[in-house]
């Protein structure tokens, strides 16, 4: 309960700051950058917020949903191209992941399994 | 009861948030018992299987957008407070990154140059109009994002939005076997590629997976909004100069 306290009021924070000062950025991610500095400051993560947090994340497919249902409402606007667009975002999404992922494994130092081992919960 | 209380009854129910909200948790919670009984097939991602039997359901019952978003925003309300909470992931491993910065910004100039250049330039040699391809360019960063840029270049928001879900649907679903093609073993690696590439709904497959893809997936989304939203013009300014 807490850590949701805490998670609305820096994103609270956030949109002020981005109100006033007129950054191009969501306000959600000024609060993620200050919850990051809080728990460097503190240096470590309380147990409640690692547990909510997690749940949060674990969850995070369905808090895409009510705007993904909104697409319904734009799709006759593709009716008429629809064979394209597929075609374009298949080839588009699987040039992207494999190069990225590819170049992320290439320029990676080695050893770096060994690190992810130990972080893997 | 009364075939007016009846209606009556209907139609309180369909004018409370409470009914779509219900349905928006319980569809989504049948979708993920589905996919856990399909050993977690990827194609059959929860998220997909939501919007698609929630669009059913609106349509066969004539239901507005408007009147179902009423109800389910209280649900959409929670990425503000989710994405704050990266943070504590992004702490944990941070070490990881600190060691991978320069794989990072590597993969994030090509990945992002991939993302952009192979959507706009498949677009125009099957035909597509201007429109559709100014629409289409920044579909890898998140909607928020990838909608004001097609917005400033002349492109149509509401068709970027549409063809930014679909590339988040497409990546959540297809990202597991591109890897396994391309023999990409590593969590942060997998993670980055899918956040990088299709945004905030692969990045919660990313988290289904495993924290560290995850943690890595939420990254390449932020930097990779940033990176489309500067690229994203000079790749036109260039591409009108070429013809």
């Amino acid at each position: 309960m807490s850590t949701i306290f805490v998670l609305i009021v820096l994103q609270l924070i956030g949109e002020s700051i981005v109100q006033v000062s007129g950054l191009p950025v969501p306000g959600a991610i000024i609060g993620l950058i200050l919850l990051y500095a809080i728990l460097m400051l503190r240096g470590q993560i309380p147990d409640e917020m690692s547990r909510t947090s997690g749940f949060l994340l674990q969850n995070l497919g369905v808090l895409f949903v009510p705007a993904g249902v909104g697409v319904i409402a734009y799709l006759p606007m593709i009716a008429t191209q629809w064979w394209i667009i597929l075609l374009v975002l298949l080839v588009s999404v699987c040039a992207t992941i494999a190069i990225t992922g590819l170049v992320v494994t290439r320029l990676s130092p080695r050893g770096i399994e060994a690190v992810e081992a130990v972080a893997r919960p | 009861m009364s075939a007016d209380g009846l209606v009556n009854g209907l139609e309180f129910l369909a004018a409370t948030p409470l009914l779509w909200l219900s349905l928006t948790l319980g569809v989504y919670l049948a979708a993920v018992l589905v996919n856990e009984r399909c050993n977690k097939m990827p194609l059959l991602n929860p998220t997909l299987l939501a919007i698609a039997s929630i669009v059913v359901v609106l349509t066969a019952t004539g239901t507005s957008y408007k009147r179902y978003f009423d109800g389910a925003q209280f649900i959409h309300f929670l990425l503000g407070p989710a994405i704050v909470a990266m943070a504590v992931p992004l702490y944990r491993h941070t070490e990881i990154i600190r060691k991978s910065a320069v794989a990072l910004f590597g993969a994030l100039g090509i990945g992002s140059l991939t993302a952009i250049l192979s959507s706009v330039l498949v677009v125009r040699s099957l035909g597509g109009g201007r429109e559709l391809w100014l629409s289409m360019a920044p579909k890898s960063a998140t909607a928020a994002i990838s909608m004001a840029i097609s917005g400033r270049i002349g492109g149509i928001p509401a068709l970027t939005a549409v063809l930014t879900i679909s590339t988040g649907i497409m990546g959540a679903c297809l990202a597991g076997y591109i890897l396994r093609l391309a023999g990409v073993k590593e969590w942060h690696a997998r993670g980055f590629a899918m956040g990088l590439s299709s945004h905030g709904i692969a990045t919660a497959r990313a988290f289904q997976e495993n924290e560290v893809a995850g943690t890595f997936a939420g990254l390449a989304m932020a930097l990779n909004g940033v990176a489309t939203a500067a690229l994203v013009p000079l790749i036109i300014k260039l591409l009108d100069r070429i013809g």
